[in-house]
């Protein structure tokens, strides 16, 4: 029985797919067709022997929204396994930024001590830039654009978000 | 021992073959041509050519249907693709089973704009089950076997294996259906028992319960029928039927109220909107079954019986839900049912009965017998009395006459209705009626139609010709697209905006150039005789039958109106005006 509460409420699944020609086509068309939000989503192949990929999709909607979701996902015939990190079970999710900052002086030396405080590595310099990695949850890669808005932002890509469920069950 | 290699075409010949395939429906263009060239040298399959690649898979869809076989279309790259693109869609709405081959340009070519070329994989994705590139001739006897499973298997639906040249020319080894094992696609098909279990608990307690079947228990093949009946009678309770499940329950059995939903019965809709417990077999909780949503069956528990788990809880939330094919679901109900020596609350029932006589009392589908005029309806009963006994299917175009049909003839059997419920495609009902007569040589076969809906396949006439199919076309003729003519008289003042086509063939004249029989009827007195002609006559034929053209089909539940608000009939008109909402559904 799915409840019947009509609240948004944002859930990161997990879909394993077979790789092969036009299977994210498959999922983003089942996205925009249905009228689905799609937050983040990122994919890659995780199992070579199999030629098996692994896409994590954040999305939003009511219960009865995102229990359609998954049916649908489920139906797609490429399509081997689907889960709700969100509601079957503890998980970690992770995402990674690369976030370049170019400016001098006071602005300069401001960054790099908050890139400290994040954890932030340099992955590249030059006399009037930088750019950061940083890894960790969705809010904290936003905290720390917003910090660096005023320090001489340039450009922001982020990977999207990446999850896994905790303890020794696979998917 | 190294296995003889085949070319692609050859390879593909022989997996039709192994799957089955007697008949595929086709147009021929330069991406096939290796293809037919191989059709050409051999005799085991046939091949039908059609005028238009859309009534090509429309047929395919009358041949599916009426036999419970995967149906078989072969097409061009391309413009012969892009034309597929509707008879797909109408099989993904409907769940048919399909495997439609489409040509490509060579593989060396794709992505270069070459003449014909399309990308038919990206735009067929959304209206097929699924669909193939074919790249490497190596993988080519694997895909077909895979398609035809995946066609056939859990809920229905359309597959495309698009097809470049080189593919078709290029040789490997064929591997048998034996050999393949799909890898993540494995529907489920038994029921949860213990769901079971507690469906049928709540089936014994019920007090006003109904049965809401749908196109699934036709798909699920004859037994579900069967067993649909068998506990049906076992249980005594009523059963409503969906367009496209009609003939899952015999339509002349007490226990049964009619079709449902828009233009359903009184007693049907009635029915829903007051029962305790809805067992929905086989349906989908389609906006023209439901109403509004949230005035639908509002005092009901729901159980519902589907394969596709994504039907479950999509339009209506429901309490209890069994994923599983029809027939093995029932079988297992009534087993329980047996084994716990259930019975029905006899009294409750009887009372239920009581009233849904007084509903039925209402005669919803009564109409004026007196008039000089030929009834659309009047005419649907007569050829209904003429055709009853002989082994007849029935096809239909879409609007007031399909709408008629789906009330008025009385089909006891499954697989003898073929109508387009989902996408409600015009110019459905002619090119499946050549596929079901193909499947079915020795039966009777009739399109009820339209004078405006058959014009948008009228090309098929040719191939009914060729092919000497005895296809009898029943055109019931009001000069108007008689559904839009309908809404705009009841929701748009009467204000008739291009619902009325000035011109029209002559229907005799036109049966006559493609050589066929014509005949006109547009005298009620001459109705049993036109209909007697046509069906005596060998061959094909067009009657033309005059009907009323300003009858209106009733009952009708306006767009975003409840279960019990429906409209019985004209002087019923603009009490409840359409709400606004109601205006921008569909």
């Amino acid at each position: 029985m799915i409840m019947r509460k009509e609240e948004i409420r944002r859930h990161t699944v997990a879909v394993l797919v077979d790789n092969e020609a036009g299977v994210l086509a498959r999922v983003i068309g089942l996205f925009s067709g249905r009228g689905y939000n799609i937050e983040s989503l990122t994919v890659a192949e995780v199992d070579p022997g199999e030629r098996l990929s692994r896409i994590t999709i954040v999305t939003s909607g009511t219960p009865m929204v995102i229990e359609q979701i998954k049916a649908q996902l489920g139906r797609l015939v490429p399509v081997h396994k689907v889960r709700d990190l969100t509601v079957d079970g503890p998980s970690v999710s992770r995402e990674m930024a690369l976030v370049k900052v170019a400016g001098g002086g006071e602005k300069r030396v401001e960054s790099l001590r908050i890139a400290d405080i994040f954890r932030a590595r340099v992955v590249d310099s030059t006399n009037e830039s930088f750019v950061f990695e940083i890894v960790g949850a969705t809010e904290k890669l936003d905290a720390f654009i917003k910090l660096m808005q005023p320090l001489g932002l340039i450009d922001v890509s982020r990977t999207g978000v990446v999850a896994i469920s905790r303890g020794a069950e696979g998917i | 021992m190294a296995q003889e290699k085949l070319s692609g075409s050859e390879i593909i010949l022989k997996a039709l073959v192994d799957q089955g395939v007697d008949v595929i429906f086709g147009y021929p263009g330069g991406a096939v041509l290796p293809l037919y060239d191989e059709i050409f040298k051999q005799n085991r399959i046939r091949h039908i050519l059609v005028r238009h690649e859309q009534a090509a898979l429309h047929a395919a869809e009358g041949y599916a249907r009426s036999t419970g076989k995967v149906g078989a279309v072969l097409v061009t790259s391309g413009p012969g693709a892009t034309n597929a693109v509707t008879g797909l869609t109408d099989a993904l709405m409907d769940s048919i089973p399909l495997v439609c081959f489409t040509g490509q340009v060579p593989t060396h070519l794709i992505g270069n704009d070459a003449f014909q070329e399309a990308d038919t994989t990206g735009i067929t994705r959304p209206c097929t089950k699924h669909n193939y590139l074919v790249k490497d001739v190596a993988d080519l006897a694997r895909v077909v076997h895979e398609a035809f499973y995946v066609a056939r298997s859990g809920r229905p639906g359309p597959v495309v294996i698009d097809l470049p040249k080189d593919v078709l020319i290029n040789e490997a080894a064929y591997i048998s259906p034996a050999k393949i094992k799909h890898k993540s696609y494995k529907p489920q098909v038994k029921g949860d028992i213990k769901q079971i279990e507690k469906a049928v608990e709540m089936i014994a307690q019920a007090k006003k319960p109904i049965f809401y079947c749908g196109g699934g228990v036709i798909n699920s093949g004859p037994a579900a029928s069967t067993l649909l009946t068998q506990f049906a009678h076992t249980t005594g309770f009523p059963v409503t039927l969906t367009l496209m499940g009609l003939g899952a329950f015999p339509a002349s059995d007490k226990q049964f109220l009619g079709m449902l939903g828009m233009h359903g019965t009184f007693e049907a809709n009635w029915a829903m909107h007051d029962c305790d417990l809805m067992i929905c077999v086989g349906a989908r909780f389609d906006d023209r079954v439901t109403g509004r949503t949230n005035a639908f069956a509002p005092h009901s528990k729901k159980i519902h019986i589907d394969i596709d788990p994504s039907s479950v809880n999509k339009n209506v939330a429901v309490d209890l839900a069994i994923i599983g094919d029809v027939a093995h679901v029932l079988e297992d109900m009534i087993k329980v049912w047996k084994s716990k020596q259930y019975k029905p609350h006899d009294k409750a029932l009887k009372e239920w009965w009581r009233q849904i006589e007084l509903w039925r009392a209402r005669d919803c589908l009564r109409y004026d017998r007196t008039s000089k005029l030929i009834k659309p309806q009047y005419a649907i009963e007569r050829l209904y009395e003429q055709t009853k006994n002989r082994d007849t299917y029935i096809t239909t175009e879409v609007g007031q006459h399909q709408m008629w049909a789906a009330q008025l003839y009385k089909f006891e059997k499954p697989n003898r209705w073929m109508t387009s419920g989902g996408l409600g495609t015009m110019g459905y009902g002619l090119p499946a009626a050549m596929g079901v007569q193909l499947a079915h040589p020795d039966s009777l076969v009739v399109d009820i139609s339209g004078e405006s809906s058959v014009q948008m396949n009228i090309q098929e006439m040719a191939t009914i010709c060729q092919y000497r199919l005895p296809v009898k076309v029943f055109i019931l003729n009001n000069s108007y697209m008689g559904m839009v003519r309908q809404w705009q008289e009841l929701l748009y003042e009467k204000r008739y905006a291009e619902s009325y086509m000035g011109a029209h063939p002559d229907f005799v004249k036109l049966a006559d150039a493609y050589g066929a029989k014509g005949l006109r009827c547009d005298a009620v007195a001459d109705v049993d005789a036109a209909i007697r002609e046509m069906i005596e006559t060998d061959g094909p034929v067009i009657l033309d039958m005059r009907v009323d053209p300003e009858e209106n089909c009733f009952p009708m539940i306006p767009s975003g109106a409840a279960h019990n608000d429906m409209l019985l009939g004209s002087t019923d008109e603009g009490q409840k005006p359409i709400s606004e909402e109601g205006m921008v559904l569909v």
